[in-house]
C-alpha cells in the first residue's frame, strides 16, 4: 500500500471512530488529537482497528511517535516495508 | 397472570416509547431475555424480563407513549392456562404526552420533621404507578396512606412530568420529537436538578500516584495481543468496586429516607455522546470480574453507549458512578450524584508530577481522584477511608 492509499486507510477508521469528522477538516502536520476528540477507548479502538486491517502490530511504546496524521502514514509505511 | 410493566431505566427518565415486541404472544421467555426495545430520550433500550413465562397480550403496541410503571403486556407464568388464568385489572393508560404543569415541590413537601405513615404496600404501588407520595393525602388511621389512597392520586394527577415545556421564541411549544439532543439536555436537567435540590453532597480529592499502576500497565500490555490490551480507566474502575467492600456506605440506593448498601458493585460509567449529551450506563459485579473481563465489558458499553443500543438492566441499576472526566484533559472533576445513588468517584488526567516518595522528589504519572457523595449516607471521614482505599489498591495493581 502507497502512503495514499494509507492515508485513505487511516481516515477512514478515523471517521468511524469519530463519524462527526470530516476529511476536509483534517490537517496531517497538527498533532490528531487536537484536531479530533479521542479518548484513551478510542485511540486504542482506532489502533486496533489499523492493526486489524494491515496486519501491523503497535506496541504501546510507540505511541509517542504517533502524533500527526503524517506520523502515522510514515510509521504505518515503515512497519509494512 | 404476570404483569410486564415499563421500568424506570434511569433516573432522569419519565416516560418511554414502545419501539418494537422481541416476543409475540405465544413465545416463552426467561429471566434476562429481552421482550421489548423502548426509547428513552437518550437511547433505545432493550428491556428485559425477570420471570419466567410465556406471552400472553400486548397491551401497549410499538409507537405509543406511557409511562414509567405502565403495564406493557400479560404473560402466563409457568403452568398458567390461558383459559383459566385471571386477567388482571389494567387502568387504561393515559397518555403521557399531555405535560402537566409542575406543582412547587416547597408547597408538596410535609413539615420538617414530620413522619408520614405510608404502608410498605402503599409506597411500592405509589412507585409502580409513579405518584408522588408528597402530594398523597392519607385517610387511613392517623393520616396513613393506603393503597386506595395512591389509587385515587393516580387517577386525579396525569402522569408525573417535573419537566415543563420546551419553549420556543414567542413562548410556542417546540416540537420535541424533532430534536433529540434537546431532549437529551432536558433528561439530564431533570436528573441532576433533582440531585442538587434533594442529595447534600460533600465533596473529596486525593492526588494518587500511578507510577506503580502506569508501570505494572506498561509490562503487562506489552506481553498481551493489541485486541486485549488493558486502559489504565479499567484499573481505577477495579480499585473502585474494591473500595466499596472496605466502605459499603458508598455502594447502593438511598431511598423512601434511607440508605440500602449493595453486596454488589454495578459501577455506572459516565460516556460522552459525540453528539452531545451523557449517559451512565453500568457495569454489572465489577468487583468480581477480572481486569479482561473488565475490558471487554467497557468496550463494549462505550460502543453501545455510542450506538444506542443498551440494555434496561444497565440503564436501572448502577449503585455508584465513576466519571473519567479526565481524558478530556481536566485536572479534577467533581461530579453530580445520581440519584438514586450516593455517591460519583471522579478521574483527573494522568499527568507527571513531582512526588516525593522516601525523602526523594521524584516523576510520577498522578490522578486527582475525587469524591462526591451524599451525607445522608455517610460522613467525610468515611468519604476519605474510601478515597484512601481507593489509592491503596492502586499501589498493588498486581492484586486487581
Amino acid at each position: 500500500m502507497d502512503a495514499l492509499e494509507l492515508r485513505k486507510t487511516v481516515v477512514e477508521e478515523l471517521m468511524r471512530i469519530a463519524p462527526e469528522l470530516e476529511e476536509g477538516e483534517l490537517a496531517g502536520s497538527r498533532p490528531l488529537r487536537e484536531q479530533v476528540d479521542l479518548d484513551s477507548m478510542d485511540w486504542l479502538n482506532f489502533l486496533v482497528a489499523l492493526h486489524e486491517r494491515l496486519k501491523v502490530e503497535i506496541p504501546e511504546a510507540d505511541y509517542a511517535k504517533l502524533v500527526r496524521l503524517d506520523d502515522i502514514v510514515a510509521y504505518l509505511k515503515s512497519k509494512q516495508a | 397472570m404476570i404483569e410486564f410493566k415499563l421500568p424506570a431505566l434511569g433516573s432522569d427518565m419519565e416516560e418511554g416509547k414502545l419501539l418494537e415486541w422481541k416476543a409475540k404472544p405465544g413465545d416463552k421467555v426467561k429471566r434476562g431475555d429481552v421482550v421489548a426495545v423502548v426509547d428513552t430520550s437518550k437511547a433505545a433500550v432493550e428491556v428485559e424480563i425477570w420471570e419466567e413465562g410465556t406471552m400472553h397480550e400486548w397491551i401497549v403496541q410499538p409507537g405509543e407513549t406511557v409511562p414509567i410503571g405502565a403495564v406493557l403486556a400479560l404473560l402466563l407464568a409457568p403452568g398458567e392456562n390461558p383459559e383459566t388464568a385471571v386477567r388482571p385489572e389494567i387502568a387504561p393508560v393515559r397518555p403521557a404526552a399531555a405535560p402537566a404543569p409542575v406543582a412547587a415541590p416547597a408547597a408538596a413537601a410535609p413539615a420538617p420533621g414530620a413522619r408520614r405513615r405510608i404502608s410498605p404496600a402503599a409506597r411500592k404501588h405509589a412507585e409502580d404507578l409513579g405518584v408522588n407520595l408528597d402530594a398523597v393525602e392519607g385517610t387511613g388511621p392517623g393520616g396513613a396512606v393506603t393503597v386506595e389512597d395512591i389509587e385515587r392520586a393516580a387517577k386525579a394527577a396525569p402522569p408525573r412530568r417535573s419537566a415543563p415545556p420546551l419553549l420556543g421564541e414567542e413562548g410556542k411549544a417546540v416540537q420535541p420529537t424533532l430534536d433529540r439532543a434537546a431532549e437529551m439536555r432536558r433528561a439530564i436537567a431533570l436528573a441532576m436538578s433533582r440531585s442538587k435540590r434533594e442529595i447534600p453532597h460533600y465533596y473529596l480529592s486525593e492526588t494518587i500516584s500511578l507510577a506503580r499502576a502506569a508501570a505494572w500497565l506498561e509490562a503487562e500490555n506489552a506481553r498481551r495481543p493489541m485486541t486485549g490490551r488493558l486502559l489504565m480507566a479499567v484499573l481505577t474502575l477495579k480499585a473502585v468496586a474494591l473500595a466499596c467492600k472496605a466502605c459499603p456506605d458508598m455502594n447502593g440506593h438511598f431511598r423512601d429516607g434511607r440508605f440500602a448498601p449493595s453486596a454488589a458493585v454495578h459501577a455506572g460509567v459516565a460516556i460522552s455522546l459525540r453528539q452531545g449529551g451523557l449517559i451512565a450506563p453500568g457495569i454489572h459485579d465489577v468487583q468480581a470480574k477480572s481486569l479482561s473481563e473488565l475490558m471487554r465489558n467497557l468496550a463494549d458499553l462505550v460502543k453501545r453507549a455510542r450506538a444506542g443500543s443498551l440494555r434496561s438492566s444497565e440503564m436501572s441499576d448502577p449503585t455508584i458512578t465513576v466519571t473519567n472526566l479526565g481524558e478530556g484533559g481536566v485536572e479534577s472533576v467533581f461530579g453530580v450524584i445520581y440519584p438514586p445513588q450516593v455517591a460519583i468517584v471522579g478521574f483527573g488526567t494522568i499527568a507527571r508530577r513531582p512526588w516525593v516518595e522516601d525523602g526523594e522528589v521524584r516523576i510520577a504519572p498522578a490522578v486527582v481522584a475525587s469524591l462526591s457523595a451524599d451525607h445522608r449516607a455517610s460522613d467525610g471521614h468515611r468519604g476519605a477511608l474510601f478515597l484512601a482505599e481507593i489509592a491503596r489498591l492502586l499501589q498493588q495493581p498486581e492484586k486487581l
